[in-house]
């Protein structure tokens, strides 16, 4: 198997939120590197994680899959999900996927820090 | 030294007996037409054509030899707004190396409902499996009925294809289909990540449903290995609980439950076609 083409960098907003830029491809294959991003992201007192997908290059069904395991992780830990920066594509990627009723999408970095209505 | 058998050891279609089409398989996105674009727009992502467009509720054309009950104006369910348990379960077979990923999964969208197990029926389109394409199963549940439910083309590109349930499925999820080098060989696999829509369901796949399933798709990659000439096609399964939760707020997927329906429409099938006989008869003697 390659190594994934994609880096994925976490930055915190105080003690609750944490971003994590994606950049690259979005494939099972990168599991390994999300999941890392995760535990950096979500330590005990992080309430909300903000998926900014800005970066995405390419997305296939295994990306998609590997999204919805993070999602159970994270409600597990009961943190919120949410993401920025998905181009048309692949916002309508989530929504016949029907990811965004649990992933909620915002327009901007501003308002998925805040949980601000899209 | 032992000599070992990379991509350029790879036989040819001849050999390995595939169709032109299958053959002609191209590599990895070259099998993805961009469609031509203005100076100055921004390029579409590569993936773009392996993409279903969205779809709100699936729209079905009639099938022969399927009911085609249970599907028409469903949405789409994915693991997020099943009942049970979360499941990912695994279905690999080594193929060797005498094939590339790309043949496999040609193989495999051009013939896939020739490789189901004797007594389930996939109709879908006769140029096989394609982004965004519905296709209607009719599958054998036993006492002679047949369950009628369907599937969404969600995702399909040169090494790999998804299908993703309607309502009323057994599972809400996706099955993705997948082919890649490992090494000297290929390996090919189905990955099912579901959770039964609901709670009758749950309690079918308990009691046996996931031990039918793993057979159902065991013999489904036996059927392929033998149309990829594997001499004796092995089957790993591997099943992992991703969340043992249950989503209680969807309970009420029971109301589209397609085991039920398909039920009461094979009961009640003698008296539709009854009463469209009279009606029938009504309207000619009345015409």
């Amino acid at each position: 198997m390659n190594a994934p083409a994609i880096t994925m960098d976490v930055r915190r907003f105080g003690q609750t939120t944490a971003v994590v830029d994606i950049r690259g491809e979005v494939t099972a294959a990168c599991e390994p590197v999300l999941m890392s991003a995760y535990e950096a992201a979500g330590g005990p007192a992080t309430s909300r994680l903000v998926l900014n997908f800005g970066g995405l290059e390419y997305m296939n069904s295994g990306g998609i899959g590997m999204l919805v395991t993070l999602l159970v992780r994270a409600n597990r830990q009961r943190q919120q999900l949410a993401a920025y920066g998905l181009s048309e594509h692949y916002r309508e990627i989530f929504e016949l996927t029907r990811l965004d009723e649990a992933i909620t999408i915002y327009d901007n970095e501003e308002s998925a820090l805040h949980g601000v209505v899209k | 030294m032992a000599e070992t058998a990379g991509p350029d050891k790879v036989a040819t279609a001849e050999q390995i007996g595939l169709s032109a089409r299958e053959a002609a398989a191209p590599p990895r996105d070259a099998a993805q037409t961009a469609p031509p674009r203005d100076v100055g727009q921004a390029a579409p992502p590569r993936d773009s054509a392996s993409w279903a467009r969205k779809v709100d509720r699936l729209e079905v054309d009639h099938r022969s030899g399927v009911r085609g009950t249970n599907v028409a104006g469903r949405r789409l369910t994915g693991p997020v707004q099943g009942f049970g348990k979360m499941w990912q379960k695994t279905y690999r077979m080594d193929a060797g190396s005498r094939i590339t990923p790309e043949q496999a999964i040609a193989t495999w969208r051009e013939h896939f409902p020739e490789f189901w197990p004797k007594g389930n029926r996939f109709a879908g389109a006769l140029t096989g499996i394609n982004p965004g394409d519905v296709a209607l199963l009719d599958l054998s549940i036993g006492g002679g009925v047949k369950l009628s439910t369907g599937v969404f083309v969600l995702y399909a590109d040169a090494e790999s294809f998804t299908l993703m349930t309607p309502q009323g499925h057994m599972f809400a999820g996706w099955i993705t289909f997948s082919a890649q080098r490992e090494g000297d060989t290929t390996t090919v696999q189905a990955q099912v990540l579901m959770r039964a829509n609901d709670p009758l369901y749950e309690v079918a796949m308990t009691l046996g449903g996931h031990r039918k399933e793993d057979k159902f798709w065991a013999a489904t990659l036996t059927a392929l290995g033998r149309r990829l000439g594997l001499p004796d096609p092995k089957v790993e399964t591997r099943s992992t609980c991703v969340d043992s939760k249950r989503q209680w707020r969807h309970s009420r997927n029971v109301w589209h439950n397609s085991m039920v329906r398909s039920v009461l429409q094979t009961i009640s099938a003698p008296l539709v076609g009854l009463s469209r006989l009279v009606r029938g008869m009504n309207s000619s003697t009345n015409g």
